[in-house]
């Protein structure tokens, strides 16, 4: 019997309604109790203390947008090193996207992944499958055989599904299977082969842009198409203010729709990419202010349910191709909680409840995952000690593999200082 | 002369002052009163040029010769640079191998942004993608100058594929930082909105040619069709083509400018590009001498 006692911090647990310092017993990685004054309890004398005085304790964050790159590209990410990079984040429960190579998109190819994570990761690793067989859009993958070999949702994000059709019978296939399909929404033919979006600063660079549109005509049909089929869908990295009304009006009149933000797109928009720097690349691209100012409004009000980082690894070489060459992409795991924190907790457009809820219980609701994203008793013991005033600049090397972020030699306040998974110490600060 | 000058690269012109334009353009006037003298020898120029080009090319080469700078014979379809050798690895070789200027014409937007800093040799941007053709707009600055003195308070209208056009966002740059009005004209698909930054933006030619010193009529690109962005030539041509009758809406005195190479018939009508009001073949001409001007003033930049 394993047993440890988080002393003294601030539990931010959304899921209960919590803010307010108390102490966190774990047991065999599981929560067992949080209250006040446990440390005083005599029944616990002796057991090992975790000091979180001045700091927060939140339940791990729930990354539902993450590509490990394993197998395929293993020169730019494993499950190894970004499961690192999750844990240095505060992020104890990822789900990693299908674009592999091969495409994951057959259950052998699942319980492969399943066997490596249990043997290589850090965190815990949640794999999607692919909507259709390679990605290609062409042929539905097997549903039911995905979710029997333990798919936790399905996409085929990096190569957008564009026949309608197809999504529709997706969609009532995802329904019957209770598997929640991720949609990376993009109209080919409106970005058009574009490297960034269509917007001032790119235009004056003479950059190939793809305008907003291209994204939120994509939302509104899947919105339509949920609203058909009764499924449920979840769009993935919104950047548009379009796009984040055209959800807000569907979640009013109950379409069952949902959707996620990355840090990126909501700390940074198109005026700020210096010159042609690829590590500000990334698909959909940075748009503009007002795009932000939306997505910020919509993590506000609940309309963007979740933080996701679209964490996307690739090496400097095919990063220095330029703009218009290199790959899209940029890696998110290390920074996300530590941007959120900057830009939604201090400049105040969440407070700490919301954040966490964000961050972590409402994207481990939207995967189903009833044991994570909270500290509710029994819950895994995913707990995350946070400094929110902590200020520090991420600088490479990095855990991840890659270093393609625009955040890197940015000032952030706050950071994970431990993370613990199923009560194990997977990240130390100070170590 | 030099002493105000103290780059090596010319990138662009959105990172010039009005100072250092007028600079190149004062030089470039006292070349065409005297002949310069020649740059200090062992000037070696290569050209990098991976997209075609007539004038450009022909006229940076004269500009070096009359300035007595030797010019490598290199030629990027042969090199290694379609062999896959990096860029920068290329203008490292040609830089070892004694060239101290560039002139590089690239199919990429920004492609010199990263490589001018790593080489000691002066880089000369002879177009790069749709961003920049600094040499094009000041000469067609320095031929709009030379006819007015000055360009303050003129309305110039850049007329045709502006979305695609490096000259078009040059010429937007140059000519306002000298304190004239510039005005993007052309249908919607080529004149993207999101560019109001770099001049005003009229998609009414009619309305753009009122009152206008100055049209500068761009070449309209034959693939553009394929991809949508006009239906047909004739039907382009049909609302935007410069015609006399249309040509008649701008000042009694304005002039008539065009970059080449022409699509005659099609932007522009032939009797205006050949007429008397046409300064085409005199932005070939001073295209020599801005060149030259541009040359040895990076040259004076590299040594300081």
């Amino acid at each position: 019997m394993s047993e440890s006692l988080i002393v003294g911090g601030l539990v931010v647990d959304p899921s209960q309604k919590l803010e307010a310092v108390r102490d966190v017993l774990v047991r065999d990685g599981r929560v067992v109790e949080v209250a006040a004054g446990l440390s005083k309890r005599t029944a616990l004398k002796g057991v090992e203390t975790v000091d979180a005085k001045g700091l927060w304790v939140i339940p791990g964050l729930v990354d539902m947008h993450v590509h490990l790159r394993e197998p395929g590209r293993e020169s730019d990410e494993t499950i190894a090193t970004g499961t690192k990079a999750a844990a240095a984040g505060g992020v104890t429960t990822v789900l990693a996207m299908a674009n592999t190579e091969p495409v994951t998109d057959n259950p052998s190819q699942l319980a492969f992944l399943r066997a490596k994570a249990a043997q290589d990761a850090v965190v815990t690793v949640l794999f999607a499958g692919a909507v259709t067989l390679g990605q290609k859009g062409e042929r539905l993958t097997e549903f039911a055989k995905l979710r029997a070999a333990g798919a936790a949702a399905l996409s085929d994000d990096g190569r957008p599904l564009m026949n309608a059709g197809l999504m529709r019978r997706a969609l009532e296939h995802a329904k019957d299977a209770g598997l929640l399909v991720i949609d990376h929404c993009e109209d080919l033919t409106l970005s058009n082969g574009a490297c960034v979006h269509e917007g001032p600063s790119n235009l004056a660079k003479g950059l190939k842009g793809s305008p907003a549109a291209a994204e939120t005509v994509q939302v509104l049909r899947d919105v339509a198409l949920a609203e058909l089929t009764g499924g449920r869908v979840h769009l993935a990295h919104l950047s548009s203010a379009a796009s984040v009304e055209a959800v807000r009006l569907a979640k009013k009149r109950g379409v069952r729709v949902s959707a996620e933000a990355a840090p990126h797109h909501f700390a940074l928009d198109e005026s700020m990419i210096p010159g042609y720097d690829a590590a500000w690349k990334m698909n959909p691209p940075l748009r503009e202010k007002s795009d932000r100012e939306a997505l910020l409004e919509g993590l506000s009000d609940g309309t963007l349910d979740a933080i996701a980082t679209d964490h996307a690894p690739h090496g400097c070489a095919a990063k220095s191709l330029g703009m218009d060459q290199a790959p899209f992409g940029v890696i998110g795991l290390e920074a996300s909680l530590a941007v959120a924190l900057t830009e939604l907790y201090h400049k105040k457009v969440l407070d700490k409840k919301r954040l966490v809820a964000r961050l972590s219980a409402a994207p481990a609701a939207l995967l189903g995952l009833k044991d994570k994203g909270t500290l509710e008793k029994g819950a895994a013991a995913d707990v995350v000690l946070v400094d929110p005033d902590a200020v520090w600049t991420p600088a490479p090397p990095f855990r991840s593999k890659s270093r393609n972020t625009p955040f890197a030699g940015r000032r952030l306040k706050g950071r994970a200082v431990k993370t613990f998974v199923a009560g194990r110490l997977v990240h130390d600060a100070a170590a | 002369m030099t002493k105000d000058w103290r780059r090596k690269d010319l990138l662009g012109l959105q990172e010039l002052s009005a100072a250092e334009i007028e600079l190149i353009l004062d030089t470039a006037a006292a070349f065409k009163k005297s002949p310069p003298k020649p740059l200090p020898a062992g000037r070696l120029v290569a050209f990098l040029f991976s997209e075609a080009s007539t004038r450009t090319r022909s006229s940076f080469e004269a500009a070096a010769l009359r300035l007595g700078v030797k010019v490598l014979s290199f030629s990027a379809a042969g090199s290694s640079l379609a062999k896959g050798e990096t860029m920068l690895d290329t203008l490292l070789n040609l830089e070892a191998i004694g060239v101290t200027h560039f002139v590089v014409r690239h199919e990429r937007s920004g492609v010199l942004e990263d490589l001018a800093p790593k080489v000691k040799a002066c880089v000369l941007n002879a177009g790069d993608g749709w961003h920049e053709h600094p040499t094009q707009a000041l000469l067609d600055a320095f031929t709009l100058r030379e006819k007015w003195g000055s360009l303050k308070g003129r309305k110039v209208v850049i007329l045709g594929d502006i979305r695609h056009s490096r000259v078009a966002r040059s010429n937007a740059w140059a000519l306002k930082k000298l304190g004239a009005k510039v005005v993007f004209c052309g249908p919607t698909a080529l004149v993207p909105d999101g560019l109001s930054g770099l001049a005003a933006i009229e998609h009414d030619l009619t309305k753009a040619l009122k009152g206008a010193d100055a049209v500068n009529v761009l070449r309209l690109q034959l693939e553009r069709m394929e991809q949508g962005f006009v239906a047909s030539l004739p039907d382009y041509a049909e609302a935007y083509r410069l015609t006399p009758e249309r040509f008649a809406l701008a000042k009694p005195d304005a002039w008539v400018l065009h970059p080449g190479p022409m699509n005659r018939g099609v932007e522009i009508a032939s009797e205006l590009a050949d007429g008397p009001r046409s300064l085409i073949l005199e932005q070939v001409a001073n295209g020599v001498l801005v060149r030259m001007s541009v040359l040895s003033l990076l040259d004076s930049g590299r040594s300081a």
